[in-house]
């Protein structure tokens, strides 16, 4: 290998990395789910703790990859050169010496990981809010027990205000997490586990299981509405309202009908709080109007997206436990789609 | 003698190729069928990763279904574990632990014909779930309670997961011993364990970690089966079970199986690197004890799998400091690998430059493993793309990077023939380039909080260019892969020409042809120190390793050819022959064995029966195979037991 290609090759490669290097700065951090722009203390601490070991690993990956590259060239063959370098078999001091260095640098991240282990698992004071989150394949139900509110796939809390969430199951193990709050929590058949955390920034922030379960896995988002406590708290009381009455709209009140109906099957599956509709399996639909998204996060709350779910939910989203007793007629869906819609 | 092995040998040839290749218990051969059948493997699990890249290439791609996609995913990662990346390694103990240590087989040769017949019927029983749209669909890691339950996993696709996995289990435990035996008592006279080579030594550990590891793989996948198939309910929460159980059971076989899959390849770079510095490795003991403490270690950090399980602080807090120690040996071996380059001759060749990559890629994945480490950075990282990234770095800029640099290193040894060397280098450039270019935008996504095993994403997430330049970095990887089967295949199309010893090699199997004879060594070498050809060679300046002589003579007369004054070290190879040389012995070779293919078929029968008891359509036929697979079991057993082993003994 000539010298000269040696000095291109390497060129290319600072060449690239600084490339790289660009890229990155305008290509991270942009999304949603980006944990390095954390909206919680949860996740705020882990991003701290993080950052110094970031810089650390960094500069052992420098200083690992600069002696190799070093000894490759320094102590690379010459043409026509047949040197027998020394049988050199160690050096002891100098093997203590690199076992104490990772030892060292070790104890160093340790110290501040096992004291955060067990800050993050403090329990929240007596003014924490607690949420029921319940896993179902493939989306999230969320219980507010203190507050009598059942509601799906969109988790309301409260700026400043720690949440302690209760993570259950009802099938398959499931992990809870919306990266820019906090950390991942596994929501497993019979365990109870807890997550806590406080959000402090208002705003809207998906999350999505993270433990495979199953075909919809993908599918399976939810969106944490973290909110002032007066927006929460006028939340609530509408989310309390039953939805009892027949609404005014005649199309909707047709949408009732077809609902109830209990060979069109929906209310085996789902509640609407204030009618006979009592089903456990799928979401709680009494304020489905009001909320931002559907069908396990994967789609928009818009009468065309609920249509097109009416229509052929198995085509929407393969493999999901909604199966149509029938295919219903436009009209239906119609009819439908205004009575869901109400239900604000 | 050598006569009666030429013999021997055509005597041979006049069987068929295809019956000495499928009754062979020649160790080389047996190397060299791993190694084909597992690179096969590796093309078939690249192509897995090249549908996945090429589904996730965009946002809301609908290029595979979710069904197929979960599939993909499951069987690239289940391929890449157990039947690429074992064997791989399998191959190269096969041909070249016996080689290193002076032996003229394995201990139980039929036992390690077996374990490659056993290897590739459970391969190839789980690959056919494809052929029904039923294959493996859990993850590789196959968490119960998914899979466990015939409610939420209703296909075959987990019962060919479970029965081809408990197949290649069994192949896996029965190399292992083979392995560990052969270690122990085929060394050659003077190969004290101190001065084994250190590929040897990590063999050794590894044959170690997979006894003690896959039983609790084993008794996972049986409580799996029989709450699938016998109603038990170890799994199932309604009934009082718990399937974070098996995600212990899984585990402690799970991060052991890291290092099974990790140590060879350790001590493959330990070989190559000094071979291509004319160097002695640096801290040859260090290296040695720091593969002891991981394989140690290893024992003691499942649940570093589990941080998010909600297991507790301090269980956490226990794992993450035993993880942090891992970090230590490892480490070690890497200064160390530093230090046998620093003042040495380097030689630019292909396998010097993977195993080089190897030092600093590896670095990278051991570093992110200790971000993981840390409990809470883990509940952010653990299932997100910054995992895939991290086990990327260290099972393909790892495993893949220094299995690649053996292949250079050892391939004239195995067939014969040097690998292009311009070609190789293009094939390191374009590896190193695409491997980073595929796995280093991984991080990024993870802090972009993408997960893993999700089909889909949507536009919104902000996640399409990384996608896009990993899935670039992807097809450039398989490209590279092209270059080096080009490479081969050129390789065949020369004569096979390879010189004994191209590479001015430090250990034995240096000594002998290039491709080895059947009986490997003429008259079984006496070895006098560690890199024991290169003594021979150059003579010691100072006999390394220790001075005490448990297994003969290191001095005095003319020891490369002495005679072996204690032959009965020899008694596990059969007839203590190896030690003649003075005409009146022969080279006892074990005869070629129908009996380990057969048992392999009745074992493999035994997993199809039990997939078949499961379908709708042959139900009834199920349990009548799994009788006819025990019944050639147990007779092809007793064959074996009554096979003479001396069939050519008069020759």
């Amino acid at each position: 290998m000539g010298k000269g290609r040696l000095w291109t090759r390497s060129l290319l490669a600072c060449a690239l990395s600084l490339l790289a290097v660009a890229l990155t700065g305008c290509a991270i951090g942009n999304s949603p789910q980006s944990v390095n722009r954390p909206a919680g203390d949860h996740m705020g601490k882990i991003w701290d703790l993080f950052v110094p070991i970031f810089w650390l690993s960094v500069v052992i990956f420098a200083l690992v990859t600069a002696i190799l590259l070093f000894a490759l060239w320094r102590f690379r063959q010459r043409p026509g050169e047949d040197r027998h370098p020394e049988q050199l078999h160690g050096n002891t001091r100098l093997e203590i010496a690199w076992t104490m260095a990772p030892a060292v640098i070790l104890a160093i991240i340790a110290v501040p990981t096992l004291s955060l282990i067990f800050d993050l698992d403090r329990e929240p004071g007596p003014e924490a809010l607690t949420v029921r989150a319940i896993g179902h394949q493939w989306w999230w139900e969320f219980q507010y027990p203190e507050l009598n509110v059942v509601t799906a796939n969109e988790l309301h809390i409260v700026v400043d205000r720690p949440v302690r969430i209760e993570l259950h199951s009802v099938d398959v193990i499931h992990s809870f997490w919306v990266p820019r709050l906090a950390g991942k929590r596994d929501v497993i058949p019979g365990w109870n586990n807890v997550l806590t955390f406080t959000p402090h920034e208002v705003g809207v922030f998906p999350g999505q299981c993270a433990e495979f379960c199953g075909i919809q896995h993908a599918n399976m988002k939810f969106t944490v509405v973290v909110q002032t406590q007066e927006e929460f708290d006028a939340w609530v009381r509408q989310q309390q309202q039953p939805a009892a009455e027949v609404p005014a709209d005649p199309l909707a009140a047709q949408g009732r009908e077809l609902f109830l109906t209990p060979a069109n099957a929906c209310i085996g599956c789902h509640a609407v709080a204030g009618t006979e509709a009592k089903g456990k399996v799928g979401p709680d639909l009494t304020h489905v109007g009001s909320r931002g998204i559907i069908a396990g996060g994967m789609l928009e709350n818009s009468p065309e997206n609920l249509a097109r779910w009416l229509r052929n939910p198995q085509a929407v989203k393969p493999g999901n436990k909604m199966v149509l007793p029938r295919q219903l007629t436009d009209q239906e869906i119609e009819a439908l789609v205004a009575y869901l819609m109400s239900l604000k | 003698m050598v006569e009666s092995a030429l013999k021997l040998e055509r005597a041979r040839y006049e069987r068929s190729a295809l019956v000495e290749w499928l009754t062979t218990v020649d160790h080389k051969k047996i190397g060299i069928l791993y190694f084909w059948t597992s690179i096969v493997f590796l093309l078939i699990a690249g192509f897995l990763a090249l549908l996945i890249r090429t589904q996730l290439i965009v946002p809301g791609n609908t290029f595979l279904g979710p069904e197929t996609y979960n599939q993909v995913f499951t069987m690239h990662g289940t391929m890449m574990v157990f039947f690429v990346g074992m064997p791989l390694n399998a191959a190269f103990f096969n041909f070249f632990v016996p080689l290193m240590i002076g032996a003229r087989d394995v201990a139980f040769p039929r036992l390690n014909a077996f374990s490659y017949w056993a290897f590739l019927l459970g391969s190839l029983l789980m690959l056919s779930g494809f052929l029904f749209g039923a294959a493996p669909d859990g993850g590789w890691f196959g968490y119960a309670n998914l899979t466990s339950s015939r409610l939420y996993s209703p296909g075959l696709n987990i019962d060919f997961w479970v029965m081809g996995l408990q197949v290649l289990g069994v192949a896996s435990l029965a190399s292992a011993l083979n392995f560990f035996v052969t270690i122990v008592n085929m060394r050659a006279p003077g190969m004290s364990l101190m001065r084994m080579p250190v590929f040897v030594w990590m063999t050794l550990i590894t044959a170690i970690l997979i006894l003690l590891a896959f039983p609790s793989l084993t008794v996972g996948l049986f409580m799996i089966m029989f709450d699938r198939y016998f109603g038990t309910n170890f799994f199932n929460p309604a009934a009082g079970g718990d399937p974070v159980i098996w995600q212990h059971l899984f585990w402690i076989f799970g991060h052991p199986e890291v290092y099974i899959l990790i140590l060879p390849p350790m001590g493959m770079i330990s070989e190559i690197l000094p071979t291509f510095s004319r160097k002695p490795l640096f801290g040859y003991t260090f290296v040695v004890f720091a593969g002891m403490g991981i394989a140690f270690l290893s024992f003691g950090v499942w649940a570093h799998h589990m941080f998010a399980v909600g297991m507790g602080p301090v269980p956490n807090a226990v794992f993450a400091t035993t993880t942090m120690l891992i970090a230590i040996p490892t480490g070690v071996k890497i200064f160390n690998w530093l230090g046998t380059l620093w003042g040495g001759s380097i030689r630019m060749t292909t396998a010097l430059l993977f195993a080089a990559a190897f030092i600093s890629m590896f670095t990278i994945g051991g570093i992110s493993g200790v971000m993981h480490a840390s409990v809470p950075i883990d509940y952010w990282q653990t299932d997100s793309y910054f995992v895939v990234a991290h086990f990327h770095y260290v099972l393909f800029g790892g495993l893949v990077f220094a299995v690649l640099a053996a292949t250079y290193y050892w391939f004239p040894k195995m067939f014969g023939r040097m690998l292009d060397e311009r070609l190789g280098k293009l094939h390191f450039v374009l590896t190193l380039i695409g491997f980073n270019l595929t796995f280093f935008p991984m991080h990024f996504l993870g802090i972009d909080g993408m997960p893993r095993r999700i089909y889909t994403y949507s536009a919104g997430m902000g996640w399409d260019v990384w996608n896009l330049v990993i899935s670039i970095g992807g097809y450039l990887t398989a490209l590279s892969f092209l270059v080096f089967l080009y490479n081969v295949v050129r390789a065949f199309q020369r004569p096979a020409d390879a010189p004994a010893d191209p590479w001015d090699g430090r250990t034995l199997e240096w000594a002998i042809p290039s491709p080895p004879p059947a009986y490997n060594f003429d008259v079984v070498p006496v070895v006098r120190g560690r890199d024991a050809f290169w003594i021979e060679k150059y003579g010691a300046e100072q006999v390394v390793g220790p001075t005490a002589e448990p297994h003969g003579p290191a001095s005095g007369g003319s020891p490369q050819r002495s005679h072996n004054p204690n032959p009965g070290q020899h008694a596990g190879h059969g007839q203590g022959a190896p030690s003649g040389h003075g005409g009146q012995a022969h080279i006892h070779l074990p005869p070629p064995s129908w009996f380990p293919l057969a048992t392999a078929i009745g074992l493999t029968l035994m997993g199809t029966g039990m997939v078949m008891h499961a379908s709708d359509t042959l139900g009834s036929l199920g349990f009548p195979v799994v009788g006819l697979g025990i019944a050639v079991v147990v007779v092809s057993l007793l064959g074996w037991t009554f096979e003479p082993i001396h069939e050519q003994a008069h020759a």
